[in-house]
């Protein structure tokens, strides 16, 4: 979720946000998003895709756009580290915690239909 | 060499801070409920903690009583169910987390150098939500019963169709409130940390107490959710007929006990971390050496926090989980107990060599490190999973986490109180009293959870109000009882203490009483409301010491022979410090809350659907509260951003007069 | 061994970092809280995916679902993450027109969403969908009514954000406060397009 680690050495400790991304910029992120968007529904009515390759096309695709947002609307890409620490840090605790916790339930298992 | 800095040497700095005080506001009554003052709502926090500190101390007397002997009548087992659920929740939540929230109010503002948290207000509508949460949890004694599942909740013991009465409603509702609470504070206490430090006191050079509050807050910060939705889990299988827990609707049982023990775990370290680093306070200070490695113990900090998150299920070792799941959860458990062994050789390498002033808050802090060793051996034993499958639900349990928390965690506080009570008042406490207070409580606390460890192995299962003669109980129990009635003495003399030191005629104490080391203790006992006449610079760990000491070669310390003052021991005069104003709008926030909740329980939704419109209407007023200056009606500018010092210079300036 | 410890030559470089992070109290309190949501969110959806295909009675998923419509509505509350940020480029240019516009079009697309879940919800409950019928029920209608809940909360905020600025009580300098309400408003969409994932696309 951090960008390249040269910019965090240049980064100076106090507040720094660069040059935010213009209008412009914001409107073709949107396009990307809704684009996307338009994928995961098109692959969802595939039905030659098989079940497994389509639950990991669309989790990628989700975990892109995630990204996206966060990255370009939210501004994490150009605001100071310390919010991508705290944010980052909440992100993968969370994705760990229940990863842990459902691996422990085998909730893949069970019966069902 | 670094210069020690004096009051009134250091050219003057903008002060970060810009409002105007109201000029109606903090005296009296009134003036506490509508306080803003973060040493004002420490000391709320702690007095309120110390009463429900009583009432759980009630609770486990009565509990005691009724297991004293075989076959007791003191309590039926419907209100020993409701006795020792209320006890473990009420020294959970309404102890031990309010009193690390009354020390970290007071202290860590001061310890790194600033006049207030981050946000006032906020920290305001903190502790009266925590009293509102309290009050109406207590409040179902009067209401058909208490709680009664235990502080666990575990289900489906505690769904409508075993618990069919608003007990566990109260539960579930007080501890929502509760969890509100705690994550404003914790939210207010990150961002005060982070970003309200004084020049130079960068992050290693923080007091330990600041660093071990910041890992609590963070786990806080990330554990609160966790709990939050499992509350709501069972609120909407209790209210609104969910299957959430319902085994028969193919929901699994153990959902539940996962997701409070994700929360339960990094809980147990929100309740040891804050005494830890009271102790790494305490024991520096009467061994007159500094923390035998400091940045050792921050990092072990942080590991437990980052490791508290992936031993949870080791409270789950007897509901079958499979091999894979048990072996990788007992190896971590076991692997956490790395980092907390470490605290305790840092201890211990503290007192070595020391000059020791054997003081009531050095015992205190001993006791704990004593203590906490005992609780945390018998802790590996649970991460062994064989033996933990016996001790499992057993009293060896009681005894571990007692010697944990109790042994643990009060001992610690109490080692604060005695250490910090002389800033707080201007008053020392008899350290006479003191010190039997702490025999008294060290002898009795042994007695009565050491024999526990016998009992547990013995086979005396948790949770049971009675048991036969002729099992080979009775006499540990009648040691036990004997040990928390001794305890309660202990408890006695130190109300006694407190009372015979605030009507004593006993001069103010100064600034510094027990030579320490860190910022607080620069500055008057009691504080000022703005703490910081001027807002220090710090150019070192352990500030104070250095400006009173230099150390020759071989590391020895040797008092500098300084003309001026190195703290201030008197208020000065004519200080202008513009500090936020009070403000009753969190009070009304925060008692709206259990309005909401009892509507809900009680299914008025009329009661519930009102006192949601007060509560937006209350927090709507306080976003738009013209928090003081004029120009500036949000609550987010009254916290001085460096842009708003820009927009107000005048108001900004803070204008001491002359120290000399 | 002690001594050096507070070695005081490390007082040089620290006493440059003058006022702790130069960074804005709101904004770090902001990113904190979001941070404890992931949490929140997290334990909301992983109960859902644990009790996927374990409702022992209908109806189940794939008899109530309306992905077209689902869809949709997906990407209406995406298109407001991105009105949402131009109406902060607004105010950070100064410009109170565009800024008020785009308030607004947040507001409403918000709104929409919101209506599009009350439509489904109760679609769902005509078609014997409640939250006491099934597991199903009950993880389906706490997870998204909790979304839900966010998104209405967030519509709060904006209609007072415009409120404000009709009143002339949002200038240039409160920008950070649309800033704040606007990262509120791109995590409830993101946990959106995660929800949309998980609970509607991926086939049980
Ligand atoms: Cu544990």
């Amino acid at each position: 979720m951090t960008d390249t680690a040269t910019s965090h050495e240049v980064e100076p400790h106090t507040h720094d946000e660069r040059a935010h991304p213009s209008d412009a910029q914001y409107v073709a992120v949107a396009l990307v998003l809704g684009a996307i968007t338009a994928v995961e529904v098109g692959v969802y009515y595939i039905t030659a895709i098989p079940k497994h390759l389509l639950t990991t096309m669309l989790i990628v695709m989700s975990a892109v756009k995630f990204s996206a947002v966060v990255l370009w609307f939210m501004h994490l890409r150009f605001d100071s580290r310390l919010f991508r620490r705290l944010f980052v840090t909440g992100l993968v605790l969370a994705f760990a915690v229940f990863l842990i916790f459902l691996s422990s339930l085998h909730f893949y298992s069970p019966s069902r239909h | 060499m670094t210069e020690p800095i004096a009051y009134g040497q250091t050219p003057p700095l903008t002060a970060r801070r810009s409002l105007l005080r109201r000029p109606t506001s903090t005296a009296g009554l009134w003036g506490w409920i509508t306080t803003v003052d973060h040493k004002r709502i420490g000391i709320m926090y702690g007095v309120s903690a110390f009463v429900f500190f009583l009432l759980g101390g009630i609770e486990a007397l009565l509990l005691r009583l009724q297991l004293g002997g075989p076959n007791q009548h003191v309590l039926s087992a419907s209100a020993y169910n409701q006795v020792f659920t209320m006890h473990g929740t009420t020294m959970i939540f309404l102890v031990i987390m309010p009193m690390a929230a009354a020390f970290a109010n007071y202290l860590v503002p001061i310890m790194i150098g600033a006049r207030d948290v981050a946000f006032p207000r906020l920290n305001a509508f903190g502790f009266w939500t925590f009293l509102a949460g309290g009050l109406f949890m207590y409040s179902s004694f009067l209401l058909g019963g208490a709680p009664n599942g235990g502080w666990f909740g575990y289900v489906p013991q505690t769904l409508k169709a075993y618990s069919p009465g608003h007990n566990i409603d109260f539960w579930v509702f007080g501890l929502q409130i509760l969890g509100i609470a705690s994550l404003t504070g914790a939210i207010n206490l990150i961002v005060t940390i982070i970003n309200m430090r004084a020049p130079g006191m960068s992050f290693m050079r923080m007091p330990i107490f600041v660093w071990m509050s910041l890992v609590a807050q963070f786990l806080l910060l990330f554990a609160l959710p966790v709990i939050t939705v499992a509350l709501f889990l069972l609120m909407f299988d209790r209210q609104f007929g969910g299957h959430f827990f319902d085994a028969q609707a193919g929901a699994d049982p153990l959902l539940w006990q996962h997701l409070f023990w994700i929360f339960g775990h990094p809980e147990v370290y929100i309740l040891i971390l804050p005494a830890m680093g009271i102790v790494s306070e305490v024991l520096p200070v009467y061994a007159r050496k500094p923390l035998f490695g400091y940045a050792v113990k921050v990092f072990s900090g942080i590991a437990i926090g980052f490791m508290g998150w992936g031993v949870w299920a080791h409270h789950m070792f007897a509901t079958g989980l499979g091999p894979v799941a048990i072996s990788a959860f007992g190896l971590s458990t076991m692997f956490i107990a790395v980092p907390t062994g470490v605290k305790i050789f840092n201890w211990l390498g503290t007192l070595w060599g020391g000059k020791l002033r054997i003081t009531t808050p050095f015992l205190f802090a001993v006791g704990f490190v004593a203590m906490f060793t005992i609780g945390g051996l018998s802790g590996v034993t649970h991460a062994v999973v064989p033996a933990d499958t016996q001790q499992t639900d057993t009293y060896y349990i009681v005894a571990h986490f007692h010697y944990v928390m109790f042994g643990g965690s009060i001992f610690g506080l109490f080692a604060g109180v005695y250490y910090w009570a002389p800033k707080v008042t201007g008053k020392m406490l008899s350290d006479f009293l003191g010190k039997i207070h702490f025999w008294l409580m060290l002898v009795g606390f042994n007695l009565t959870f050491g024999p526990m460890h016998i009992l547990g192995l013995q086979g005396q299962p948790r949770r049971i109000y009675t048991y036969p003669a002729g099992r080979g109980w009775e006499f540990w129990n009648l040691v036990s009882t004997i040990g928390a009635f001794t305890i309660a003495a202990s408890i006695v003399v130190f109300i006694v203490n407190v009372i015979r030191t605030k009507i004593s005629d006993q001069p103010n104490v100064g600034a510094d009483p027990w030579d320490a080391r860190t910022l607080e203790w620069t500055i008057p006992s009691p504080p000022p409301e703005y703490n910081f006449a001027e807002e220090p610079l710090v150019t070192a760990r352990d500030e104070l010491w250095h400006r009173k000491y230099d150390e020759d070669g071989d590391g020895r310390a040797i008092r500098r022979e300084l003309d001026y003052p190195v703290v201030m021991d008197e208020v000065p005069d004519e200080v202008h410090v513009h500090m936020p104003s009070p403000s009753y709008w969190p009070l009304v926030a925060s008692f709206t809350l259990p309005a909401v909740a009892y509507g809900m329980i009680y299914r008025a939704w009329p009661v519930a659907i009102a006192a949601g419109v007060v509560e937006i209407t209350a927090l709507y007023s306080w976003a738009l509260e013209p928090s003081t200056a004029p120009p500036d009606p949000d609550e987010g500018t009254e916290d001085h951003g460096p842009e708003l010092d820009s927009g107000e210079p005048a108001a900004a300036e803070l204008e001491t007069a002359d120290a000399d | 061994m002690a001594a050096t410890v507070h070695d005081p030559v490390e007082a040089d470089d620290d006493v440059l970092h003058h006022s702790a992070t130069g960074l804005s109290n709101e904004k770090i309190a902001m990113w904190a809280f979001l941070a404890s949501d992931c949490l929140l969110f997290g334990a909301l959806i992983s109960t859902y995916i644990l009790y996927r295909g374990r409702s022992v009675v209908g109806p189940y998923p794939h008899g109530v679902y309306d992905i077209p419509y689902t869809s949709v509505s997906s990407f209406v509350l995406l298109m407001s993450s991105l009105t949402m940020v131009l109406a902060l480029s607004a105010i950070q240019r100064n410009d109170q027109r565009r800024l008020r516009i785009w308030l607004l079009t947040t507001a409403l697309l918000g709104t929409v969403f919101i209506g599009g879940q009350v439509y489904e919800f109760t679609s769902f409950v005509r078609m014997g969908l409640k939250i006491h019928t099934n597991l199903f029920g009950s993880s389906f209608f706490v997870l998204t009514g909790f979304h839900g809940t966010h998104v209405f909360i967030g519509v709060l905020m904006l209609m007072s954000l415009f409120s404000l600025s009709l009143k002339g009580k949002l200038p240039q300098e409160k920008a950070q406060t649309v800033e704040l309400v606007g990262l509120y408003w791109h995590f409830v969409d993101v946990i959106w397009i995660l929800i949309f994932t998980l609970v509607y696309l991926i086939p049980s």
